[in-house]
């Protein structure tokens, strides 16, 4: 069973994950998944490589990726949990749902660390 | 947590079918579930370029494969639906002040001959109309989006 007095932060860093998602998701998306990959932009590596190992946009990237995925954890826990009637789930969905967001939180930090 | 005695009555395991707005919030409820995607799509791409011009040459046709680029076009989709409706919702969400008291979020207001849900209206020194609040938020969505396209590309 999830601790209750945990529920006000975690409601908080999917709140906060869904405003940076809203803002910073789409030109994300477009830019790096669709305009980079299929060519229509050509950024040169080097100057890319500077723009990501520069400290600040380690800064972000790891704030972003953070609040994104606990963002998921929080809405898809409940989305399994109502969506699909699964109350008797709760534990097991909650673990994986936030044991998922900081397994991945870790690989960011160490990401961003190691760059 | 002790076993609940009242009677509920079962819901389908399907019942977000059976409407068009329970269907639409359910898929804006999985919007999340791209957020995570593209969340693991960054961190392999910082991974990529941190490992030099051969290793992000990689991750160019690896990400420019027609399965990598399906899933990112719905994940378009779906961030799109997740901006408009988060940015939709935000107004109501904000704490509403009134007299130095905050308002229940379940009280209503009388604006333009309309009963509205007071949080809808902000008061700034005067009134704020949800509109505003939406607006300024798409404001800052172009800002930000026009800066990392500035950054990434020139």
């Amino acid at each position: 069973m999830t601790k209750r007095h945990l529920e006000p932060l975690l409601w908080l860093l999917f709140s906060g994950g869904g405003v940076i998602a809203a803002v910073f998701l789409p030109i994300l998306i477009v830019l790096f998944g669709l305009a980079i990959p299929l060519g229509w932009v050509q950024p040169d590596y080097n100057h890319l490589h500077a723009v990501v190992t520069y400290w600040l946009t380690r800064l972000v990237f790891l704030g972003l990726v953070v609040l994104m995925l606990f963002h998921w954890a929080h809405r898809f826990r409940y989305t399994l949990h109502d969506g699909l009637q699964l109350a008797k789930l709760e534990t097991p969905i909650a673990v994986l749902c936030y044991g998922g967001a900081v397994v991945g939180s870790i690989a960011a930090l160490v990401i961003v660390l190691t760059l | 947590m002790s076993a609940p005695t009242t009677y509920r009555q079962p819901i389908s395991r399907l019942w977000w079918l059976k409407k068009r707005t329970y269907f639409m919030f359910v898929l804006r409820e999985l919007s999340s579930v791209f957020v995570a995607w593209f969340a693991v799509f960054l961190m392999i791409m910082v991974v990529a370029i941190g490992r030099g011009e051969a290793a992000y040459q990689n991750f160019l046709n690896w990400a420019a494969s027609p399965v990598v680029v399906v899933v990112n076009i719905v994940a378009l989709a779906f961030a799109v639906l997740h901006t408009v409706t988060w940015f939709a919702l935000t107004p109501q969400a904000m704490v509403v002040r009134f007299g130095g008291r905050q308002v229940p979020a379940m009280t209503t207001v009388r604006v333009a001959g309309r009963q509205v849900p007071a949080a809808t209206v902000v008061r700034v020194g005067g009134r704020v109309p949800a509109g505003l609040v939406i607006a300024s938020q798409y404001a800052g969505l172009i800002v930000v989006s026009a800066f990392i396209a500035w950054l990434v590309l020139l």
